[in-house]
């Protein structure tokens, strides 16, 4: 039975088993694959996705569990790459390998939805859920506090 | 993607720098980065740089890009000498092709050890000085005038004395190309006085895709058709499937197909979630084949410091100067020391992975990849197949990091791809999970060394010896280097004896041991433990002998001006001279390569837990010329962070062969809530460019233990230092 549900704002219906993580669903049946797989047990973030606008780890979550709700991936988080979070990352110049940074972004996001202005000790904080194996983590910092200026 | 076929190779090379027409017509489409524009008339201008009528300059970027940005610098450095507006510059990818776009230090398209610019600089440079000489020749005919009186601004020619100018594109609708490359001599070279590019930092190409999740990687890649694999490995070197219990597996829906394998057993369905569920469900035992079985890691280095420390043991003799023995006889004190470092895993965040799409007769596949050396890749899998190389069609693709794992002479993930989709003629996408990725890693070498040192009356250092016992890795990780280089393995025993520091007496020594665990390359090499056991006991030295450990150090490379500066500069960023009550700094020197670098680290402990905290790490670092200084500042926070894993947390442990780690729950990678505050200074000075992608990472881990001694009075000698081992030294 198709699960319903809809992504960066459009509707759709998947057919995967209901156990199926919403991660493998976005990457392989709605070729979206932005949200990347890094290590399948939530403990690496770079799946990170909002369902309702929460953060939430797709590796982790079903895809039964969003049914009926709503779920925006890197590639819905802005029309032109210009959400701030984006703007601030490439002012900043953080990406290295970039595998991470969707996860990321989306994190950091999330972060300044809930904390427009965040203090440097809740940017570590929510971040830290976040693995970047390149290590640009001071970058990233840099960048959630102009995001949380500028914006 | 030329719209002219006429422009296949019919043309001539003239040595490695010459001109030659038609290359363009091969260069494969750089998937997910940006696109060269397909111009409808262009001059192809040598294997690197093909000019179009609408002014826009397709340069070819040789090595792979895994985040550190050679995309962008090297072709960058092209365009410097060939005067070409960046805003007109396409970035293509290079096909695999070791004769036009080896690296220079390597014979063949491998793109590590900070290599990148290094070994392509003083060679781009030529060929864009080359191509720029074609264009003022050619301008220099049109108007008939004396090519002297000719000069360039950014993608024109310009004749003052007429105030005529000509675009590149212009003369790219008439141009004449040589059939051998104009000579042009290294001081015909542009002054670095005139750059436009070279030290001022441009956007990297891949870094807008990066922000959006349109970059893309080899796991990105979905082609029609596609099924999706996983193989469960054997998870000891050189064992095979002995028992194989397919039955649960085969009865998940999605399963198409289970290959066993020599070394494994493939899963292959029609997502990767069946893939992964189907892998899972596999009951195998395994062969006691691979040297592997029965190591203990812990067993391990003891057994390592044994043999470093042994007398009667065969060494490889790495560097002898002077007459160390006698040194030590003659000294007023000699100090000797163990140090170890354990096994470090890769953990680049896309796992390892391929496409592969064999066609229905066997004798063609094309693949998909992110690899350190695309044309190992094409070989692999054309011998996946045995099918000859030029019927190997690779797509380069983005690597979520690299850091050594992606480029041994095998590529084994390449190969799995390849046999998979061989066993069912359709494109078949191989991810290894993180789990796979962890068990079936190849890692950083154990090892463990032994040292002494010697100091005469006045504490001057008069003589050094370092012997290394540690994991061969060359052998493993790519034979037919080993062969070339006569087992002398680099990768292993580089840089035993700090031959940057004057010391009139010094010995270095390998002692290659084989456990049959897979060994890698990895960020840092061989300079991560050497540092770790040199900079620490180069530390210990200093205090036995009363010195303060800058000052002795500043002492040892005396000569050395750019060494004073860089030492100067780190002990000014950290107040070195400044008491701190509850913490303690720790300094530390390297030529990395011809990089030198200086670090300091502030640092408390938790005597209770063994916690050790990092609270700053300042870096002072002379690359030389630094083509993108962005770049080596990005590169040199990150060096630090993976330092920082190496010193602190980073763990793999060996029982019975087998990994006992499994994904990053129980593998500790440095998190942002782990970092101190990182301080760089880049201090570029006008010399010839040396590598930026790791210079920082090994001296991390001694800084830090040298802060710990100067704080606790306890010396660590364990690589990572971990709570556990930092409770016990300091009850000790």
């Amino acid at each position: 039975m198709a699960i319903s549900f809809k992504v960066n704002g459009r509707a759709v219906d998947v057919n995967a088993p209901p156990d199926t993580p919403l991660l493998w669903v976005l990457r392989e049946e709605l070729k979206l694959p932005g949200t990347k797989f890094g290590c399948g047990v939530g403990q690496c973030g770079a799946c990170m996705v909002h369902v309702d606008g929460d953060r939430t780890f797709s590796c982790q979550a079903p895809v039964a569990a969003v049914a009926h709700r709503s779920v925006t991936t890197i590639e819905g988080l802005s029309a032109h790459s210009d959400h701030p979070v984006q703007k601030a990352w490439l002012a900043e110049r953080v990406p290295q390998c970039g595998y991470c940074q969707s996860g990321q972004i989306m994190s950091a996001a999330a972060l300044l939805k809930d904390h427009p202005h965040p203090t440097r000790a809740q940017i570590v904080e929510y971040m830290s859920t976040n693995i970047c194996r390149c290590g640009t983590y001071p970058r990233i910092v840099r960048a959630i506090e102009r995001a949380a200026r500028e914006s | 993607m030329a719209s002219s076929p006429s422009v296949s190779r019919r043309g001539f090379m003239v040595g490695a720098a010459g001109l030659t027409f038609g290359v363009a017509a091969c260069l494969p489409h750089s998937v997910g980065v940006a696109q060269a524009a397909v111009p409808s008339k262009q001059a192809v201008l040598s294997p690197w740089v093909t000019l179009s009528t609408d002014g826009t300059v397709s340069i070819v970027s040789p090595a792979a890009e895994m985040g550190q940005g050679s995309f962008t610098s090297l072709p960058l450095i092209i365009a410097e000498d060939l005067d070409a507006d960046w805003a007109k510059v396409r970035v293509v990818v290079a096909p695999p092709d070791d004769k036009l776009y080896a690296n220079p230090n390597f014979g063949y398209m491998y793109t590590a050890s900070s290599n990148a610019v290094l070994a392509y600089y003083t060679p781009l440079r030529r060929f864009g000085a080359q191509v720029r000489r074609v264009l003022l020749d050619n301008a220099a005919r049109h108007w008939n005038v004396p090519v002297a009186e000719l000069t360039t601004a950014p993608n024109v020619v310009i004749h003052e004395k007429s105030g005529r100018r000509l675009d590149y594109g212009a003369i790219a609708a008439f141009a004449v190309v040589p059939e051998k490359a104009p000579e042009v001599k290294e001081e015909e070279l542009k002054p670095s006085s005139q750059f436009r590019l070279i030290g001022k930092d441009v956007m990297r190409i891949d870094m807008p895709h990066k922000v959006n999740g349109t970059a893309q990687y080899s796991i990105d890649v979905q082609t029609p058709g596609m099924l999706y694999g996983a193989i469960l490995r054997a998870p000891v070197e050189g064992a095979a499937p002995d028992q194989v219990n397919d039955a649960k597996a085969h009865a998940i829906a999605g399963i198409v197909k289970i290959v066993r394998l020599p070394y494994g057993v493939g899963v292959i369905a029609k997502t990767s979630w069946a893939a992964f569920a189907g892998k899972k469900a596999l009951e195998v035992t395994w062969t006691r084949d691979g040297k592997a079985w029965g190591f203990d890691s812990d067993k391990g280095s003891e057994d390592y410091a044994a043999a470093a420390r042994n007398p009667q043991v065969p060494v490889q003799t790495w560097v002898t100067q002077g007459d160390v023995p006698q040194a030590l006889q003659n000294a007023a004190t000699v100090l000797e020391a163990d140090y170890g470092c354990g096994f470090m895993y890769h953990g680049q965040m896309e796992p390892l992975n391929a496409v592969a799409s064999v066609s229905p007769k066997g004798d063609k596949v094309e693949i998909w990849v992110g690899v350190q050396s695309k044309t190992i890749a094409v070989t692999v899998a054309a011998d996946a197949l045995g099918i000859a190389p030029d019927k190997v069609v690779l797509h380069d693709m983005l690597m979520g990091g690299g850091f050594g794992r992606r480029g041994h002479r095998d590529e084994e993930f390449v190969h799995d791809a390849v046999v998979l989709s061989n066993a069912v003629k359709k494109p078949v996408k191989m991810m290894w999970t993180r789990e796979d990725d962890v068990r079936n890693g190849r890692f950083y070498p154990l090892s463990a060394h032994y040292l002494r040192g010697g100091l005469d009356a006045s504490g001057k250092l008069v003589a050094l010896h370092h012997r290394k016992a540690c994991d061969q890795v060359t052998a493993f990780q790519d034979p037919v280097r080993y062969q070339q280089i006569k087992g002398r393995d680099t990768i292993a025993f580089a840089n035993l004896d700090m031959k940057w520091y004057a010391i009139p007496n010094r010995l270095a020594e390998g002692v290659p041991q084989d456990n049959g665990v897979r060994s890698s390359t990895l960020r840092g090499v061989a300079n991560l433990s050497n540092a770790f056991a040199t900079e620490s006991f180069i530390d210990e030295l200093a205090r036995k002998g009363g010195i303060d450990p800058a000052a002795f150090r500043r002492s040892l490379v005396a000569d050395s001006p750019r060494s004073l500066a860089l030492i100067d500069a780190v002990t000014r960023m950290s107040q070195w001279d400044r008491k701190r009550t509850d913490t303690a700094l720790g300094i530390g020197f390297e030529n990395y390569s011809n990089t030198l670098i200086a670090e300091v680290a502030e640092v408390s402990v938790d005597r209770r837990t063994g916690a050790i905290r990092v609270h700053d790490i300042w870096v002072a670092i002379d690359p030389g010329i630094a083509v993108q200084p962005d770049s080596v500042l990005a590169q040199t926070e990150g060096s630090v962070v993976w330092g920082l894993g190496f010193a602190l947390s980073e763990h793999i442990s060996i029982k019975d062969g087998v990994v006992q780690q499994v994904n990053f729950s129980d593998y500790h990678v440095p998190r942002m809530n782990e970092i101190p505050e990182i301080h760089i200074e880049l201090i570029a000075t006008e010399v010839h460019p040396s590598g930026v992608g790791q210079m920082a990472m090994p001296l991390v881990a001694p800084v830090i233990g040298n802060a710990v001694a100067a704080l606790t009075g306890v010396r660590l000698r364990q690589a990572p230092m971990t709570r556990d081992r930092v409770l016990a030294a300091l009850k000790a």
